[in-house]
């Protein structure tokens, strides 16, 4: 199968997926679900791509399949942010009650943070992805714990206004941010696009790279902050799904077979929308909302991810 | 690695415990002075003995049976980074407790604690027999498939539990949390008493067993033996403080490592530093957490949440070489 067949066969799933989402049981009822249910879709969608797009980006940048910015702890970094913005501002400053500050002070928050802890972790000689990993876990771990520990000092009235904006689900997408998201999703799309061959270089290592005339460093800084906003986005719409951009990224390699970044990228992004607006199509009606996606996912993701490790174990020992 | 100019003696980790014990005893909502206690029949004095003295023997229990089971966990799988924490046994604990209350209605204590010993146990000897099928023994990747072990039965939990509607109630006893401790709830907890003296009669085989699977036999030791005792001993005491207090991450992770910088592997020689070492730092972040937002409280698995994986990721960057 070429991988234009591929791509239309992902392509039609996605289309099927929103289109079941969007008119299954709707009964005509143009007025009130209608609209509900596209901006669900639309914000399920942008979270998909954004995941997508920011793995891929961050597995080339640090040269391996197992790590992702979720997994290092870059979504926790998100609700850590929002909380000090809680904690420090109050819920009446206007960090708070615009969206676009709001936004803008998180997103300058996790880059500053995604460079510093590039710098640290990934700078100085190698190191054994397993090591990166564990810190990168530790590092989640550490900030859950601090942003908890932040939400109890919280006054309790504050705490009622963050919890609305932070424990953003699939059942309780973020719908304010939806256009918000849009474009800054659509705005990194033009600026990486003139990136994406450059990648593909990338990806045969730094020395390569640089005899190939591209600027290394200087690009790996620009892509790590091109994925931290990327996750911002994600995180803002419907909260941290810690496995998920490990799943798509690595199916999409397999699935393709190829290291054209523009087509796994490409595949990434549609296979996620397929994986989640036909999964909350399935929660919702199969299940009967008995239970949530992000259980599924970190279930699938958790065995998968033990499946990835035991097997780069094996080709390491 | 070597700290000169630092001992840890045993009495000065008496010591401490002995101090903060008592600053424990005395913080409160209600002011108690020492002078109080000498009229028995007083209000201070009836609080003291009903909810103060329970919660200080649940800390020290807690503390000193948590930092033992991850000192045993170490020592059996020869890595340094096991613990509770990081091999899912406190998450196979709690989903155990989560599925004797949804097939029993009315779950009794004794139900509760069986099923969520037998999972403890079931998950600790299926994270073993994992351990022995993996070639690769890189110490950083052991509790690497541990979290991951962890974190898929957990949303195993989760999953039951959404579709019983008692989200809520998990998550309530998930948090580690000492504020409730009082007369009649925490007595569960005494079991590791005898627990820890076993753990203490047996340390040297466990240091035997330590030193793998050949060697122990070599020497005599009935090696299956020690090993399985150890797995019972870790789960026992993994049940009573997950259903008495909560989860407690990080302590078993980062008490014994902390203990074996200064003194070494010997367990015979740790345990009591490890045992005295956990009490207080648990008492330590237990008085944090009472402090900082007098007069309410901040339950303790955040304190130890936030302090333990800040020392854990410490250990991380400096100690690569002991590991």
């Amino acid at each position: 199968m070429r991988n234009r067949t591929k791509m239309l066969i992902l392509l039609g799933l996605a289309v099927v997926s929103i289109l079941l989402y969007v008119f299954y049981e709707l009964n005509g009822n143009y007025h009130y679900a209608f609209p509900r249910r596209l901006i669900k879709v639309v914000a399920m969608s942008l979270t998909g791509i954004a995941i997508a797009y920011s793995t891929v980006v961050f597995q080339t940048i640090t040269h391996n399949r197992i790590l992702t910015p979720s997994v290092m702890g870059l979504d926790a970094l998100y609700m850590m942010v929002q909380t000090f913005i809680y904690f420090f501002f109050g819920s009446m400053s206007i960090f708070v009650i615009n969206a676009k500050y709001n936004f803008l002070l998180a997103v300058l928050a996790m880059v500053v943070f995604a460079l510093i802890f590039y710098r640290v972790l990934f700078k100085e000689g190698k190191r054994p992805i397993y090591f990166l990993l564990l810190v990168g876990m530790i590092v989640g771990t550490f900030l859950g714990s601090v942003t908890t520990f932040f939400q109890v000092l919280i006054d309790p009235n504050e705490f009622l206004s963050l919890q609305s904006k932070m424990f953003a689900s699939f059942n309780n997408v973020n719908s304010d941010l939806v256009w918000l998201a849009g474009v800054v999703i659509i705005i990194t799309f033009v600026y990486g696009w003139r990136h994406m061959n450059q990648l593909d270089v990338m990806s045969l290592g730094r020395d390569t790279a640089i005899n190939l005339g591209v600027p290394y460093d200087k690009l790996v800084q620009r892509m790590l902050i091109l994925s931290s906003v990327l996750i911002a986005v994600s995180t803002a719409l419907v909260g941290p799904i810690t496995f998920f951009g490990l799943i798509v990224a690595n199916l999409s390699y397999q699935f393709f077979k190829t290291y054209k970044h523009s087509v796994i990228i490409a595949g990434s992004c549609v296979m996620s929308i397929v994986a989640l607006v036909g999964g909350q199509w399935v929660v919702e009606r199969i299940f009967n909302f008995d239970t949530t996606l992000s259980v599924i996912i970190n279930f699938v993701g958790g065995v998968y991810f033990i499946y990835l490790l035991l097997k780069e174990s094996r080709s390491a020992g | 690695m070597n700290l000169p100019g630092i001992t840890m003696k045993k009495r000065y980790l008496f010591t401490a415990t002995v101090v903060l014990s008592i600053v424990s005893l005395f913080i409160g909502v209600v002011d108690i002075k020492p002078s109080d206690l000498l009229d028995l029949e007083s209000e201070e004095t009836r609080l003291f003995f009903i909810s103060r003295i329970p919660r200080l023997v649940a800390i020290l229990l807690a503390g000193a049976g948590m930092s033992i089971a991850g000192l045993i966990m170490q020592s059996l799988s020869r890595n340094k980074f096991v613990s509770p924490t990081t091999a899912g046994t406190l998450d196979a604990t709690k989903l155990g407790v989560l599925i004797s209350m949804m097939f029993f209605t009315n779950v009794t204590y004794f139900q509760k604690i069986s099923f969520a010993f037998i999972f403890a146990l079931a998950g600790t000897l299926l994270f073993m027999q994992i351990l022995n099928r993996i070639k690769f023994k890189d110490a950083i990747f052991i509790p690497l498939i541990g979290l991951m072990f962890g974190n898929i039965l957990s949303s195993i939990t989760t999953f039951f539990a959404y579709k019983a509607d008692i989200i809520q109630n998990i998550s309530a006893w998930l948090q580690g949390d000492f504020s409730l401790m009082m007369k009649g709830r925490y007595e569960l907890l005494y079991i590791s008493v005898p627990v820890l003296i076993l753990a203490y009669i047996y340390a040297n085989r466990f240091t035997v067993a330590g030193m793998g699977e050949d060697f122990a036999k070599n020497l005599g030791l009935s090696y299956k033996f020690v090993v399985n005792l150890g797995l019972v001993l870790v789960a026992l005491i993994s049940t009573t403080v997950v259903l008495t207090v909560g989860m407690i991450p990080f302590l078993g992770l980062i008490i014994p490592n902390i203990v074996s910088l200064f003194k070494g592997d010997n367990l015979a020689k740790t345990l009591p530093h490890t045992a005295l070492l956990g009490m207080s730092f648990l008492l330590f972040c237990d008085i944090v957490g009472r402090v900082l937002i007098f007069p309410y409280e901040i339950p303790i698995s955040m304190t130890v949440g936030v302090i333990g994986s800040a020392i854990f990721l410490i250990m991380l960057f400096r100690g690569r070489a002991y590991a």
